[in-house]
């Protein structure tokens, strides 16, 4: 599908792009490219797994950031204020995308969580043991590390992409859950269930693939 | 009584959206006897601290590099873009 429309608002509402940094100094959209270009597609193909959608979204963020130059008021780093503009490019593709291609059964439909608990006997919807929660060791020692990083971007890959997608809105962005459902156009149900679906399939995929490997000896 | 597959749910659900009080109520007395949902529910936190690591610009992981013909691309229309504006 084309970016092109992304351009316009069919609200005609105001810009919504952030203010640009502070600094005085000249606009520079080539040095924005070199510095910034590689860690914006990164973010934008891990959202939107195209890499020719994600290069155009790229390209667009850096055409706005021209346009926005001239108003620089924030207080944000350049970066981070090239990551705002991405952002509101990526809620447009959502909201295009939405009405483009409704969302199929398999993909916001029936929760990952199945084959967690037991089916039936006296522990009926309980965990079973071999799969419930483990210990993980100082989660939070992980946070800072590449490597982890990694491993946690790989376990996103894993998950259908709307149901990504839907997470990486709510949880990156911080977007609620409202807009969420404005964007993809679902119903709240809808994203409670592809939320939950998103998390159970996470966290497993955690526990089996960074924790459960990496168990310091203590 | 709820069980884990519903308090699983609730758990979720409550980082997204204010649950309704009795909702509330039936996953915290399941939380304090169920030590895997109480796992769970830190767990879950946990993803969503590690979302905003990823998320951030400060994520220093650079798993993908723009092609070179894609950067050369976008380079072009920065450039035309500019131009364009300085006719006007």
């Amino acid at each position: 599908m084309s970016l092109d429309h992304i351009q316009v608002k069919p609200s005609g509402e105001p810009e919504r792009n952030p203010p640009g940094p502070e600094k005085k100094g000249k606009v520079e959209p080539e040095r924005w490219l070199d510095q910034h270009g590689d860690v914006l597609f990164s973010f934008a193909l891990l959202r939107v797994r195209d890499r020719a959608t994600a290069q155009d979204l790229v390209q667009e963020t850096f055409l706005a950031a021209l346009k926005a130059a001239g108003n620089f008021a924030g207080r944000s780093t350049e970066r981070a204020w090239l990551f705002g503009i991405l952002r509101n490019k990526l809620a447009d593709y959502y909201r295009l995308q939405s009405r483009e291609i409704a969302l199929t059964e398999s993909e916001s439909g029936s929760p990952e969580e199945e084959g967690f608990f037991h089916a039936g006997g006296p522990g009926k919807d309980g965990w079973i043991t071999r799969l419930a929660p483990q210990r993980w060791e100082a989660p939070d020692e992980s946070l800072v590390s590449k490597e982890f990083q990694g491993a946690f971007q790989e376990c996103v890959s894993g998950l259908p992409e709307k149901v990504a997608q839907v997470f990486l809105r709510r949880e990156i962005d911080g977007v609620t859950s409202e807009e969420i459902c404005k964007e993809f156009a679902i119903s709240p149900n809808n994203l409670w269930v592809m939320l939950h679906r998103a998390r159970m399939a996470l966290r497993r995929c955690l526990e089996v693939n960074w924790f459960g490997r990496k168990r310091p000896e203590k | 009584m709820l069980n884990c597959r519903q308090v699983t749910r609730l758990v979720s659900q409550s980082m997204d959206a204010k649950l309704r009080w009795y909702q509330r109520l039936g996953m915290r007395i399941h939380l304090l006897y169920c030590v895997w949902c109480r796992r769970y529910a830190a767990q879950l936190r946990f993803l969503r601290r590690a979302s905003h690591h990823l998320g951030e610009e400060q994520a220093d992981a650079v798993p993908q590099r723009l092609p070179p013909e894609a950067k050369q691309r976008i380079r072009e229309r920065i450039q035309e873009s500019m131009r364009d504006a300085h006719q006007e």
